[in-house]
């Protein structure tokens, strides 16, 4: 992490309640993301993390709260709207279009930068053609970048869950985003896939300069490499700072181990 | 030999034809999980719409020409396939989003009746002429090869030859242009499709209009065989089999499926059609598809229905 700058919020969440019918799932939540850095979302199990990045997401709307991306206020969106104002996700139960080649899905995230029109598309004018090999040498960057060159006509549907991962990670990359959505990245994989997986997520930060919002549920993982942590349990927010000061707090300890004082 | 081919090319050449209507019905599962019972309705609406719009045209512009006046119908007709699609879009689905798929097939089934009614009101309820010139003589062929040829309908030919033509054209859309990536994007995933930026709203609407043409299309092959009537409405239900038997799913199946139901059905009126007292081909597509589900519910190239436990 050396040559990156830590710059000014990019992302700020203002009081975010969100509930379904009588079940709070999250409660008066607040925080700000700064632009390149690392940050995490923890907490046990049910503590409303998935809930968070559906908020940020679009996915679900928040009862109560604001969320302002660059300023640009952005309670009311749907999931499509945050894609367009540059939030990129990835999915904790892997949502890649299964029939569909690699290199096919990862081009669907260059969907909101082509513009060529259907009429063009249609019967492959000049202008679709080229913008074509323009998104599909961008997409061959990624691929290089997360080394995955070798599956590149697989359908996606027969590769290994942790390869599948990757793929998820490189169509949202595609996509050029602002802000990079991980929803348990490392969920499910060995312990060499998450290594991998976890110098990606680094170089992502490094290389591109993107800001990369994450819910783990390993807490060593997201020590080592997260800049700052949110620590949610019950809907409510108990611990929020840097990876150190946040393993020092008493809330957070006993929220992970039930330790009474 | 002679007559085992005759029948053979028959029944292949109306199989591609059912095809034409069950790749309508794929098309709009596959993008939006909708089994569209509006389909038949919507080659009704077409053909009427063609039917008449060939008949106005000449009389509002006073020209005496049959070919522009198929053309500009054709044209005005693929307008109103397209006004119809986003309607139905704009009205109906968009507020129907994430629910039960019984849901929608009740709501496609009111938009069915709707467009009948509709249809008929706009364009009248008589049976209307589609002339664009579909030769109607048969010709002998192959008379070198067997004594007397084997006869061949021109017209069946034709419809044949433009159904394949729109298939090959719709492969090349879905496979090779971005939108028909994103299309396919849609179809495999609605919540994934949209967080990576593809508008769901106008993908619904695109494939509507895609199924309009190849509903517009259809209807003109089979109004210009049978005349624009209420009847071609029903040419849907023909088409039902065609889908359980190659599934639902899939583009080639439902070609594949279509020219297995055809033959399928001509032959079997011809060689077992005697032994039962004839009129297997009303029934046998239905047939082959109460086999179809009780052995492979997924069809021919369907995909395979896995469920976790």
């Amino acid at each position: 992490m050396s040559g990156r700058k830590i710059g000014e919020v990019i992302l700020d969440l203002k009081n975010i309640s969100l509930s379904f019918g009588g079940v709070k799932a999250l409660q008066d939540i607040s925080f700000d993301v700064r632009e390149h850095e690392i940050r995490a979302i923890i907490g046990p199990n049910g503590a409303g993390k998935s809930s968070m990045l559906n908020v940020i997401n679009g996915v679900y709307r928040p009862q109560e709260g604001d969320i302002i991306l660059r300023g640009v206020h952005h309670a009311n969106m749907d999931s499509y709207g945050a894609a367009k104002a540059g939030l990129a996700r990835t999915f904790q139960n892997i949502a890649l279009f299964k029939g569909m080649s690699v290199l096919d899905n990862i081009m669907t995230g260059r969907n909101l930068k082509m513009k060529a029109n259907m009429l063009q598309q249609a019967f492959w004018l000049g202008p679709a053609q080229r913008e074509e090999l323009e998104h599909r040498a961008k997409v061959e960057e990624i691929i290089d970048f997360l080394e995955i060159q070798h599956i590149r006509k697989t359908p996606v549907g027969r590769l290994p869950y942790g390869l599948q991962k990757r793929v998820d990670l490189a169509r949202a990359l595609a996509m050029e985003p602002q802000v990079l959505l991980l929803d348990e990245p490392m969920a499910g994989m060995n312990v060499e896939e998450k290594q991998d997986m976890c110098r990606f997520i680094l170089d992502v930060n490094d290389q591109f300069g993107t800001t990369v919002v994450l819910i783990e549920h390993d807490m060593g993982v997201v020590m080592d490499i997260s800049d700052r942590v949110v620590v949610l349990d019950y809907g409510k927010k108990i611990g929020d700072g840097t990876p150190d000061e946040v393993r020092a707090n008493p809330d957070v300890i006993s929220a992970y181990l039930g330790a009474s004082h | 030999m002679a007559f085992f081919l005759e029948t053979l090319l028959g029944g292949l050449m109306s199989g591609m034809l059912y095809s034409l209507v069950a790749l309508g019905f794929v098309l709009i599962y596959k993008a939006s999980g909708v089994f569209n019972f509006a389909q038949g309705a919507m080659v009704l609406f077409a053909a009427l719409s063609m039917a008449r719009f060939s008949e106005w045209i000449p009389e509002w512009l006073g020209m005496d020409n049959l070919f522009m006046a198929n053309v500009l119908a054709f044209a005005v007709s693929v307008v109103v396939m397209f006004v119809v699609a986003w309607l139905i879009e704009r009205l109906v689905l968009r507020h129907l989003v994430n629910q039960e798929g019984a849901t929608l097939l009740m709501a496609t089934l009111g938009i069915a009746y709707f467009l009948d009614g509709v249809g008929q009101t706009i364009f009248g309820s008589d049976i209307y002429k589609i002339d664009v010139g579909m030769p109607k003589e048969p010709v002998m062929m192959l008379e070198s090869v067997f004594e007397g040829g084997i006869l061949i309908n021109k017209e069946d030919f034709v419809a044949a030859f433009i159904s394949a033509l729109l298939v090959v054209a719709l492969s090349i859309f879905f496979q090779k242009t971005s939108t028909g990536r994103a299309l396919r994007a849609v179809a495999d995933d609605h919540q994934a499709a949209q967080s990576i930026g593809i508008p769901l709203n106008r993908s619904w609407v695109i494939v509507w209009c895609v199924a309009g043409i190849t509903a517009l299309v259809a209807g003109v092959i089979w109004g210009s065989k049978l005349g624009a009537q209420f009847s071609l409405s029903t040419v849907a239900l023909r088409a039902l089999p065609v889908v359980i038997l190659g599934g639902l799913t899939s583009v080639p199946g439902a070609i594949i499926g279509g020219l297995i139901i055809g033959v399928g059905e001509k032959l079997s009126e011809v060689y077992l059609g005697p032994y039962v007292g004839g009129g297997i081909e009303i029934w046998f597509a239905y047939m082959l598809a109460l086999v179809f589900l009780l052995f492979r519910p997924q069809g021919l190239f369907g995909e395979k229905i896995i469920d976790r436990v």
